[in-house]
């Protein structure tokens, strides 16, 4: 075997943890939309939830317990989202904005006190024979439970949203919010359900940021990655699958850089931790060409203020 | 006491006193020289920050019964940078420190409105007449650590995160291949530029990279812990960056490069106490005391600590130089001539890499 095939399992590992994040946040963020609902305050979320979910690991000495909490704490600000937008109307768009830069400074505050200890790594999955096997052992076997969740995340909103009754609904509520009231379902009690579990999605990306990726809280930790979630989300068309083909797009590019670096391979640094946003903007463009296409998976309510006398 | 109780008792410390300067200011206390710090992070970053308020709590400490001292953390480079700065010198501070190469335009703007306030500036190259600068030689420091990791590496691979290619971080990255050479003319250094000073998430997956390609020493010039926490996990050295890393992968922790303020603030507000300040430029290394290494790791054997510690001194009493001719670059050349050193001048434009590091530096 080559040293370049020796390379690529880790790579492939790598691209799966790198991706993680991502997933977990823009899965969300699409429930959120498809309720017709557009939260920009990802990032925000993403940041208290990473440091309560490391403040409670610290505490508790538990990673569980950081998940749980780092999953409660995105819902909290996400609740917060929720009461500002549905229940007093506010502007989607502002308020989103306005929930990131509360969160970058909110968790700041809380991670005073949290900057520069250390917590243990959660331990990777290891099963005998499977995680030794050649370039794909390490990449399927041998990561951490919750790249796991993150995966089975995927077909799991994907079966909630088009082969449940309740998906019907939310989807309902998110293509014609008046329609949907008029046929008697409680539209903002539906959107605010959405925008917590969004929240709360949020919420574990970043705990999984701040317990396993790199185990240590810092501020602003997510480095714009909330962004991305965002932006995957349109990328990936408001479908769940794409979106897993999305999040891995930009996992393998930011991996593949960093080795064509230490390769020496003379192409610039910079244009490499470019291409991850230049690809989103191709697609962006691409899929834009189409009209009919975007408006065929775009909730058509999303982000209007639902008023129930309208 | 270890150490994350005693950073917390530091840090109270630091805001009792910057209270009590403040509560002092407004008693009246005249006699008392104001000395302002500005920074550009927290000082609960445990990095960069937080040593330069070590040496703020160092001229407390010293200096105490003559001056006050107040800080401002956090502040970003750029117009806010002016602000506070303004700020800081019209409530009657005398002598102001700038910490961040971003302060160093907003520190020339702000010293010329107060022609009776003193400025430093931190790693800046612009001074008038009442603004100095100063800095520390990192790249001593970096010789120290390249022959360690020279010694230490049995993949004769070494992987070297860096954040941007500025002469800063190419001259470390040079002396320290210098010094891995001069112990293992086999082992190479591969550089990965995250192109960010601060990004945990990007620093690990570097660090990861680096290692999946065989390099079995991490040194970095980022500022987070992430990589030594990359390294702990996977049982392979590091070194760590700014301060002492040791508690975020004690197995893997070798030594870290720290920076240290401490001396040079003492003197410096002394200066400004007896009237004998002036504008001036300092860049200090080993032998003015701003820089110190880390405890060494307790599994680095006996014979490459004492070759590493006569390197320290060596460098220290000017036996030694870190760009010590012949130096040649990556094709070849010679660029530093036998028998000659490089040039402050060469080491603050260097833009080339030398023999043994892998790649281009990205222009």
């Amino acid at each position: 075997m080559s040293a370049e095939l020796a390379l690529l399992g880790p790579i492939l590992a790598a691209m799966l943890a790198a991706a993680t994040p991502l997933l977990f946040a823009a899965l969300g963020e699409l429930v959120v939309e498809k309720s017709g609902v557009l939260n920009l305050g990802v990032e925000g979320m993403m940041l208290v939830g990473a440091v309560c979910g490391f403040a409670v690991a610290v505490q508790t000495g538990s990673s569980t317990a950081g998940f749980v909490a780092g999953a409660a704490a995105g819902a909290g600000m996400a609740a917060l989202f929720g009461v500002l937008t549905l229940l007093l109307l506010a502007n989607q768009v502002a308020t989103g904005l306005a929930l990131t830069l509360f969160g970058v400074g909110l968790s700041a505050l809380i991670g005073q006190g949290f900057v520069g200890i250390p917590i243990a790594d959660v331990p990777e999955l290891y099963i005998p024979g499977l995680t030794d096997l050649p370039v794909i052992g390490k990449a399927l076997f041998g990561q951490d439970a919750l790249v796991y969740l993150a995966l089975a995340a995927v077909p799991a909103v994907h079966w909630f949203l088009y082969a449940t009754r309740k998906g019907l609904i939310l989807r309902a509520v998110g293509e014609n919010h008046a329609a949907a009231h008029a046929l008697g379902y409680k539209v903002i009690r539906i959107r605010f359900l959405a925008v917590l579990f969004g929240g709360a999605m949020s919420g574990m990306a970043g705990a999984f940021l701040s317990l396993d990726y790199t185990p240590m809280w810092a501020e602003g930790i997510s480095s714009g990655r909330g962004w991305i979630a965002l932006a995957l989300v349109v990328f990936a068309t408001w479908k769940p699958g794409r979106v897993l083909l999305g999040a891995w797009l930009f996992g393998g590019v930011t991996i593949a850089q960093l080795h064509v670096q230490g390769l020496g391979i003379d192409i610039p640094s910079q244009l490499l931790s470019m291409l991850p946003y230049l690809a989103t903007v191709i697609v962006l463009v691409v899929i834009s060409r189409d009209v009919a296409r975007i408006r065929l998976n775009a909730p058509a309510s999303l982000g209007k203020v639902f008023h129930p006398d309208a | 006491m270890n150490r994350r109780t005693m950073g917390k008792a530091l840090m109270g410390l630091a805001t009792g006193a910057a209270m009590l300067a403040l509560g002092v200011g407004a008693a009246g206390a005249q006699e008392k020289m104001k000395v302002g710090f500005v920074y550009v992070g927290p000082i609960s970053d445990h990095g960069y920050s937080y040593q330069h308020d070590q040496g703020r709590l160092a001229v407390e400490k010293e200096l105490g019964d003559k001056v006050t001292t107040t800080f401002v953390e956090n502040v970003p480079e750029g117009a806010d940078a002016e602000r506070v700065i303004e700020q800081l010198a019209s409530s009657g501070h005398k002598l102001i420190f700038t910490t961040s190469f971003g302060f160093m335009n907003p520190t020339l703007k702000v010293a010329q409105r107060h022609p009776d306030v003193k400025f430093e500036h931190a790693t800046g190259y612009k001074r008038s007449a009442n603004v100095a600068t100063y800095s520390a030689r990192f790249y001593e420091a970096r010789t120290v650590i390249g022959q360690i990791a020279g010694k230490m590496t049995k993949s004769n691979i070494i992987g070297y995160i860096g954040s941007f290619p500025i002469p800063e971080v190419v001259s470390g990255i040079n002396a320290f291949t210098i010094a891995m050479r001069e112990v293992n003319p086999k082992a190479e250094v591969r550089v990965v530029w995250v192109n960010s000073w601060y990004d945990p998430g990007k620093e690990a997956e570097a660090a990861k990279a680096l290692i999946d390609q065989g390099a079995d020493v991490i040194s970095l010039h980022t500022d987070s812990p992430a990589a030594i926490q990359v390294a702990q996990e996977r049982g392979l050295w590091v070194f760590g960056q700014s301060s002492d890393m040791t508690r975020f992968g004690p197995k893997a922790h070798l030594t870290a490069i720290v920076d240290d303020w401490r001396e040079y603030y003492v003197n410096r507000v002394k200066a400004a106490l007896d009237g004998s300040w002036k504008s001036q430029d300092t860049w200090g290394g080993f032998k003015d005391h701003m820089l110190f290494l880390a405890p060494y790791n307790p599994a680095l054997p006996a014979d490459v600590v004492a070759a590493a510690e006569k390197t320290r001194t060596d460098i220290m009493e000017g036996k030694r130089h870190s760009f010590q001719g012949p130096v040649k670059d990556q094709s070849g050349k010679v660029v530093i001539a036998e028998g000659k050193q490089a040039t402050d001048e060469q080491i603050l434009k260097m833009d080339w890499y030398v023999e043994g590091v892998q790649g281009k530096v990205p222009k």
